[in-house]
């Protein structure tokens, strides 16, 4: 069940208040203060994607965020509506995939990465976000993050 | 917090000031400012970012634009920003090698190609 569920109109001046909320939440889970401003991007930045597909597609209905407090963990769901077809989904996901598994600090962004925001956005929440998971499909897409809420041992 | 703008002039370089949160809603405003300098012949530019509270991709978007619009001029766009927060947009996407980045306002403004 999720601890706090937001749907707000697709329109860019609501996602400064989805930032605020994920932001007030995640302090209250016990994400780290210093991880809060990630958080507060990461949303943010989720929330903007789902803002310009929903214009672009002429959508709607409202994006929907869903965070979730877990014993451990920390999760933000950011729902949007706008269909893709599945070639456009797969190579979404590749693309995801590769820009979270490669390492920290080292990514140069392409010509066309630069040229769309859209891009640029997934490009941001994979720096920053470790536990990223970008889906999307016919009935629309998915961005699935989570921090830590406990901080690990430090070793001896 | 909203976003505030504010110009002024030092020599041959437009320093513009910028404060509170730069998002999808905010960018354009940002935007419509550094096209109007260049378009009223401002060409070299200097973002004063320190009053940033916030900066995210769109943000990124238009400062990308306004590059492309001074160097079409032969001109420059400079940064300056010394939040540790705001500089770590700039390494994630690699923005640090696209854009000179100085830590105060007078530095950048003296700073020459």
């Amino acid at each position: 069940m999720a601890t706090v569920e937001l749907l707000f109109s697709a329109l860019p001046e609501h996602v400064r208040t989805a930032r605020l909320v994920a932001a007030a939440v995640a302090r209250r889970a016990g994400v780290d203060e210093a991880v809060l401003d990630e958080v507060r991007l990461a949303v943010g930045e989720a929330c903007s994607r789902a803002v310009g597909l929903h214009a672009s597609h002429g959508i709607s209905t409202p994006v929907r965020v869903v965070l979730t407090e877990d014993e451990k963990k920390f999760s933000i769901e950011v729902a949007d509506d706008a269909p893709r077809p599945a070639a456009v989904a797969a190579a979404l996901s590749a693309a995801a995939g590769a820009a979270s598994g490669a390492p920290r600090g080292e990514a140069v962004p392409e010509e066309g990465v630069l040229g769309g925001e859209d891009d640029m956005g997934l490009a941001v929440i994979s720096g920053l976000v470790d536990d990223v998971e970008v889906t999307a499909g016919e009935s629309g897409g998915l961005i699935r993050m989570s921090w830590p809420t406990t901080p690990a041992p430090e070793a001896a | 917090m909203d976003l505030s703008l504010s110009t002024e002039t030092l020599g041959d370089r437009t320093v513009v000031r910028v404060g509170g949160e730069i998002d999808v809603y905010t960018a354009p405003k940002l935007r419509e400012q550094l096209v109007e300098l260049v378009n009223d012949g401002n060409y070299h530019l200097v973002v004063d970012m320190e009053g940033v509270d916030f900066l995210d991709s769109t943000g990124l978007g238009v400062l990308v634009g306004g590059l492309k619009r001074v160097r079409a001029h032969e001109g420059s766009l400079r940064l300056v920003c010394n939040q540790e927060r705001i500089l770590k947009i700039f390494r994630i996407t690699g923005l640090t090698k696209v854009f000179p980045i100085h830590t105060s306002v007078d530095d950048a403004v003296a700073a020459t190609d």
